[in-house]
Formats: structure tokens, sequence, C-alpha cells
């Protein structure tokens, strides 16, 4: 679930034998704790867009981490560049353009829509759109066969039905 | 001397298998009943053969014999006797048997329960489950045989990871096999099904108690590595859509859709190439996400590449089942013509949403798991799919979801009336808009959707509970005559009650603890107080202590509320010597309205400690409510109906025979 030992700094890992027993057993390998005392703004609120800007950035050292809960010394780094952006007075868009000017768009936790991530964003909804027709025309399709009646019955038929003692008209259920 | 008769025992199990996979099938197509019998011989010897290599190994762990290259690597001395049994899975090859040692089980289990099921399909299902062990066999015993020796043999052992040194993640891998391996057996009937071209609805009666049981069972799995987590990780976290966890949860969501369209072919008769379709996928999903997980490829595809003889293996495994079994319903499927009609309107209707939507969010996760890892392979962006993309793309589904869970449970087979059952349920839309509202009184200053959010868990749990006492007539005629209808609910009913109920619970968790959680992160002073969310955390200092493998700074906490002491909690931080490795404990008050939940960090230059302290709100709901659906499951299992024998002798089949033959 969470970090890569090796490379995240202060943390004793076996390189590839670690990360597969992570990997198996669904393991993170390295408890966080992320953002440290000394980091906090004094004023809340800009804490808080820190925060919340933080958990989209990825720890771009560790595996699958964002830079909120990475105690690697890069994602603190980049805890700090962040804040001090926000400090600067820059909106949340100003910073993320900041930190993706210098670190790339593999920085982004949730990638901005563009040629290369179109399939990822479209995917979904097509796929339910899609399949939202393919329903629909299997749903109606078995309507029409419930609503058209086989053909209707012959004279002989209603014949056979009433010598039977079922009434040929009658709709009873099965 | 022990090792190499449980090494020995695996190669004679994997020649069983390969005699299991080619012998019954034969019979099957010739029609004769002595071949068809060898399947469950051969499945009993299976399961004593794999059973016992498994032994052997355990055997190792447990009298730690260096000598063998596993336990060297993943197991101590020093270490307590549970993780010594806990450490044979707890690695590679390890896991790998276990796989093996599960896939023969189940194999057993059809094989011991399994005789009101037809003489062919049970033949040819036992050998499309021994294809599946042939090939994982002989990945075992070619790339990873645990019982590899060492020479010299290494005075003790490296020790096991201290964060798998854990109960509930001792727990983990077991389950979570019990439902990737699982899903082998519903995959295993469709193939046959494929190969007989005959679905009908017994087909779907003796698929489900295995979807059931390795839904179940997956369940258990991915609630206990989300608890571990959430204890275990210090910060509380308990789902990061990681592509280990997505691993695991594809397969659920999956299972999820094939429990529910199996019902339609068994009550219905219809939806079958569908159901067949889902069948293959759920497993073709538990074979991706062992792929994913033991091919390395999760860090990269560079390090995949590096190290690639594992993971090719369980590519050409994948691509061979899912390709195969997709060629064979390329060919099969179109000859499976529907019977059963119904209204637009209809169970039928809303079971097909279902199935679309959970189908869609598999879909999601998928495209999101493994879209980064496209993107390095063709092109040379890197892109990073977390979160936050998750979130967006899953919530918005699961909503649907819910909304439209307690509707759909309420519409009647065929053709349904809209309005009339929204009359019945209109009692659970008015108490759960009621409950949104008390929310949004008690819990101010939380996100506008929360409380939305609470009405939507709530719908979910007041729908089944509107929806039941509908059924029993509760109100409306006198109450023995309700206890009488309650008492003769099949369980199976219970079962769906409950599985909806624990959805609608386990909602509420999340909403609760995404929307309300409180977090203070300070540097504390013995003596400190810590005012959070209503409490008052004062921090007592650190003691230190010893632990059996391990050193212990103890963060000593006491609780106060309105002045009064309610608890005293202790955060740990773990130092394992052998690993060199630190972990945390967290300090937890654990209720059912909220958590107290404080972690103690590194020690300041000023003499101070680290300290974050966390309330979360209704976190336990989370995992209360994915063992509500366990629950739900297990009781399904346990119906009648999955256990008598001829399908005929149940009302039920032969009223949808009558149904689908107008």
């Amino acid at each position: 679930m969470r970090g890569f030992v090796s490379s995240c700094p202060g943390r004793s890992g076996t390189g590839i034998k670690a990360l597969l027993l992570a990997a198996l057993l669904c393991a993170p390998l390295t408890t966080a704790h992320a953002v440290e005392p000394s980091e906090i703004l004094a004023d809340p609120a800009l804490e808080s867009r820190a925060r919340d800007l933080s958990k989209g950035l990825r720890c771009l050292v560790c595996r699958n981490q964002s830079i909120d809960e990475s105690d690697a010394d890069l994602a603190r780094d980049l805890r700090v560049v962040v804040r001090e952006r926000l400090v600067a007075g820059d909106s949340n868009d100003e910073v993320l353009d900041y930190v993706v000017d210098r670190f790339g768009e593999y920085v982004l936790l949730k990638p901005r829509f563009s040629p290369v991530s179109a399939a990822l964003w479209l995917g979904g909804p097509l796929l339910l759109l899609g399949g939202c027709l393919v329903a629909w025309r299997q749903v109606t399709r078995r309507d029409e066969a419930a609503q058209t009646p086989a053909s209707p019955l012959t004279e002989a038929e209603r014949a056979r039905l009433r010598d039977l003692g079922v009434d040929p008209d009658s709709r009873g259920e099965a | 001397m022990v090792a190499e008769l449980g090494h020995f025992a695996l190669v004679l199990a994997f020649a069983v298998a390969i005699a299991q996979s080619i012998i019954p099938l034969w019979g099957a197509h010739k029609g004769y009943a002595e071949p068809m019998r060898f399947a469950e011989s051969a499945a009993m010897m299976s399961l004593l053969l794999i059973g016992f290599a498994f032994a052997a190994l355990t055997y190792g762990f447990i009298n730690s014999d260096f000598s063998l290259r596993v336990v060297y690597s993943n197991s101590h001395s020093d270490k307590p006797y549970l993780f010594k049994i806990a450490g044979v899975w707890g690695n590679h090859e390890g896991s790998m048997l276990l796989w093996v040692l599960i896939l023969a089980l189940y194999g057993a289990l059809v094989a011991a329960f399994g005789s009101n099921i037809p003489p062919a399909l049970r033949a040819r299902a036992l050998s499309v489950q021994a294809m599946v062990a042939v090939a994982f066999l002989a990945f075992i015993l070619f790339t990873s045989n645990p019982f590899e020796r060492m020479d010299p043999v290494p005075i003790d052992g490296t020790g096991l990871n201290p964060l798998l040194q854990d109960w509930a993640l001792a727990a983990h891998p077991p389950f979570l096999y019990m439902g990737y391996v699982g899903l082998s057996m519903p995959f295993s009937f469709a193939v046959a099904a494929l190969i007989e071209g005959r679905v009908d609805a017994a087909w779907a009666r003796w698929v489900r108690p295995w979807t059931l049981l390795a839904w179940s069972t997956l369940t258990v799995g991915i609630a206990l590595g989300s608890y571990w987590a959430y204890y275990e990780l210090g910060w509380g976290g308990w789902w990061f859509w990681d592509p280990v966890e997505n691993a695991s949860f594809m397969p659920w969501l999956l299972a999820a859709a094939l429990l529910h369209s199996a019902v339609v072919v068994e009550k219905r008769s219809t939806l079958k190439s569908w159901t067949i379709l889902l069948a293959i996928l759920a497993f073709s999903l538990s074979l991706l996400g062992t792929f994913i997980v033991r091919s390395g490829l999760l860090t990269s595809v560079h390090a995949f590449a590096n190290d690639p003889e594992r993971g090719v293996f369980i590519l050409g495994i994948l691509v061979v089942a899912t390709g195969g079994s997709l060629a064979l319903y390329a060919w099969r499927a179109p000859q499976m013509a529907p019977e059963g009609v119904f209204a637009p309107v209809s169970r039928e209707s809303g079971l097909i949403l279902n199935n679309l939507l959970l189908s869609v969010a598999t879909a999601v996760v998928f495209i999101g798991t493994l879209y980064p890892l496209f993107v390095e392979a063709l092109t040379d962006n890197k892109i990073s799919v977390g979160p936050p993309f998750f979130n967006m793309g899953f919530s918005p589904l699961m909503i649907a979801i819910l909304i439209a869970m307690p509707v759909g449970a309420a519409l009647p087979w065929k053709r349904g009336d809209l309005p009339r059952v929204m009359k019945k349920l209109w009692t659970a839309a008015a108490l759960s808009l009621l409950v949104g509202a008390m929310f949004a009184m008690w819990r101010t200053g939380g996100p506008l959707f929360a409380p939305l959010g609470i009405a939507l868990a709530f719908w979910a749990i007041f729908g089944v509970i509107v929806d039941l006492a509908e059924r029993v007539k509760l109100g409306r005629v006198p109450a023995r005559e309700t206890l009488r209808r309650l008492a003769r609910l099949p369980r199976s009913a219970w079962g769906q009650a409950l599985a909806h109920m624990g959805m609608g619970v386990c909602a509420f968790g999340i909403v609760g603890i995404t929307a309300w959680e409180s977090e203070d992160i300070r540097v504390a002073q013995a003596g400190d107080m810590i005012p959070l969310a209503g409490y008052d955390i004062r921090f007592d200092g650190v003691e230190r202590t010893q632990g059996p493998n391990y050193r212990i700074d103890g963060g000593q906490f006491t609780i106060f509320r309105d002045g009064r002491q309610i608890a005293e909690l202790v955060s740990e931080k773990r130092f394992y010597p052998v690993q060199r490795t630190q972990t945390t404990e967290a300090g937890i008050r654990a209720s059912l309205v909220e958590d107290i939940y404080i972690v103690i960090g590194d020690r300041q230059e000023d003499g101070g400690w680290a300290v974050r302290s966390y309330v979360k709100p209704f976190a336990n709901w989370i995992w209360l409510g994915a063992l509500i659906m366990t629950l739900g499951g297990i009781l399904s299992l346990t119906d009648r109906r999955h256990r008598v024998g001829a399908p005929n002798r149940a009302k039920p089949a032969g009223k949808a025979d009558v149904v689908a033959a107008e």
C-alpha cells in the first residue's frame, strides 16, 4: 500500500525483496509521519490549503505516496516550497503551476487533461455511456419480446386449448 | 529431510494436476464414467500432497531451519511463535504455495460437496481447475522453489519485516487468497459450461455458492488490510488506491457483479453469456492482481525488465487463461440464447444497472491502475494516477449504486411499477433525509456534502429495513403472522438484506471520517495539554520499555472530556534491532462515535516530542460495514437451496422454467 522503502531515506529496507514482501501483503513498508510541527503555517487557512495541495502532489522518490503522507526529505522540501508559495500570495493553481514547471506533470497525482491522459479521463465516462446504450437496447428488446405475443393462436389451437379446459382468451400468469 | 519430502510432494502434485487436467475432460467428452470420477480422487490427492508440502514448509519455519533460504530471509529465532507461522506466507515463495494450497482446497471442496452437480460438468470444471494448478505449480517448481537449501547454513535469519508482524496482517493473505483463488471456481464452471455449450438456472445455482464464498473471504481480506493500515501506519489512513489494493479491489467489484448476475441467470434464465463473461473476467483480474504484485511491475516498467523471469511466467499464465477462455467464449457464447423476457422497470433491469455500474467502476480502477504503466511503456512521458483521480472517478458510481440499491431490491421480477415501489420506500427516504438533517445540525462546520452523504448511507440502511417490513407485512397482519413470515424468509433474503445494509454502514463510516476528522500536530512537552474536538489530551511523557523482539518508546497520554478523565492511551514507537527498523503503534481509544488516535513522533532538539492527535468520527463503521457484508454473504451461503440436491426439487427453478417457456 504505502511507500517504497529503499528510496525513502530514513528507513532501512532490503530493496527488491522488501518491495516484493510489501507488494505481496499489500503492505506499506514505512510508517509515515509526514507533516512535521515545524513546517506548519501560523495561518490556519493557508495551512489547510497547503494540506489540500500536498495531498495532490506526489512524493517523487516514493512509490505512490503524496508529499502529505511521506517523510522523505524531498517530500518535506516540496511541502515547504508549497507553503512558501502560499505565503507569497500564490493561488492554488499558481502553486501547482510552479511545482509542475520544476518537476513536470509527473508530480500531479491527478493528471491534467492532455492528449496523453485523454484515455484515462474519458475511458470511464465513455464506457458508462456505451454500457448504458447496450443495456438499454437489451432491455427494450426483451421488453418488445414480452409485448409482442407470439403469433396469435390458430382456431385449431384454440379448440385444443378448450378441449384441455383452458380458456384461450384468459391472460393468466403461469 | 522434511523439506525434501515437501518438495517431492509438490512434484507429485504437479503430476497429479497434469493427469487431472486431461483425463476427466476426455472422459466427459466420451461419456465415460470412470475417467470422470478420476477428477474427484485427483482433487483429493492434490489437496493431500500440497497440504503436505505446505506443512513441511511450516515445519521449517517453526523450527527455524535456516538452511532453507526462505526461512533465513524471512524469519528469526527471536520472532514470536505466531509470526513464525505467518512468515510462511509472508514471502514470495511461501505465498505462492499458499495460493496453490487454496486452489487445491477449492478443488477438493467441489469433489467432496459437489455430488449434486452433473458428473460431466463437475469433471470438466475440475479439469479446468487442474489446468490452473498445473500452471501455478510449474511456476513454483521452476521459478520460486520454497524448499531451496543454503550452504553453509546461516546462524540466524534476517527476520520478517516488523510492519508485517501483526495479527491482522498475519491473517490478511489467507483471506485474500481464499477470495482471489476462490474466483477460480466460477471461472472453471464458466469454461466447463462453454465446453458443454449449456448454461441454465441449475448452472447458476452451482456457481453462486463458490462466488459467495470467494466474495465473502475477499471482503474480510480487504477489510483486514484496510484496518491494519488504519492502526499501524501512523496517521489513520484506511484506503490509498495503491496498485496493490486496487489489484484486490477489482476482483471484489466484479465478484459482486457476478453474484448479482448469477441470480438473474438462476431465476430468469437470462444474462447467461454476460454472467459467463463476468466469471472469466473476475478470475482474470485475480490473475492480473497476482501478476502485478509478483512481477515487480509496481515500481516501474524498468524494475520489471530487470528481473523478468517470474513476471513473464505469470504474464504467460494470464494471457493463456484469459485469452484462451475469451476465445472459447467468443466461439460458444453466441449459442446461448437469452430466454426470459422482462420490462424496462423490473428487478432484472435493476440488476443490469448494478452490473453496469460495478463493471464501469472496475474499469475506472483498472484504467487508473495500469495507465501510468502504459504511458511509460508506450511514450516518453511519465504520469501519476493517485487518490484524487480515483476518488473523483469512483465516487459518482458508488453514489449511483447506493441510490439505486434499495429501489432495485424492492422491484419485482419481470415487470415493476416504479411509483408503487417509491410509495413503499418513501418512509425510508424521509427517515434518511431526517437523519441527514440531524447530522447537519449536530456536526456543524463540516463540508456541505456530508449531511447528504449521511442521508445516502441511511437510505441504503432504511431501504433494507422497509423492504423487510414490507415482505413480512409488518403492521398489516397480526404480529404472529409477521413473525411467522419473518421466520420463513429464506436465508438468502437475509443475506441480501445484511449485505446491502453493510454497504450503507460502510458508506456511513466513510462519509463520517472523510468529513469530520480533526487533527492536531505539534511539539509537546511532558505535561502539555492538547485541546482537540472537545477533548483535552495531556501528554505525560515517554517511557522506554522492552518488547519481545523490539524496544519501546511509549508516549503516555491522558484524555479528558469536560475536565473528567476518560482514558489513558499509550502510543508506541518500536525499534526492531534485527532489521534496524522502526514502527509506530498508534494509541487508539476506539468507539462507535469516534476514535481518538494519537501518534508519538520523534524527539525534538528542545526535549519535546512531535505529537499527532486525531479525532476520527465513525471510523469503525467502515470495517463494521464490511463485517456485516461478510455475514450477509455467509448467511446466503447457508441457504438450503445451495445445498439441496437436484434443482428440480426446489420450487423457484420449476417456476422459472415455466416463465421462461412462455
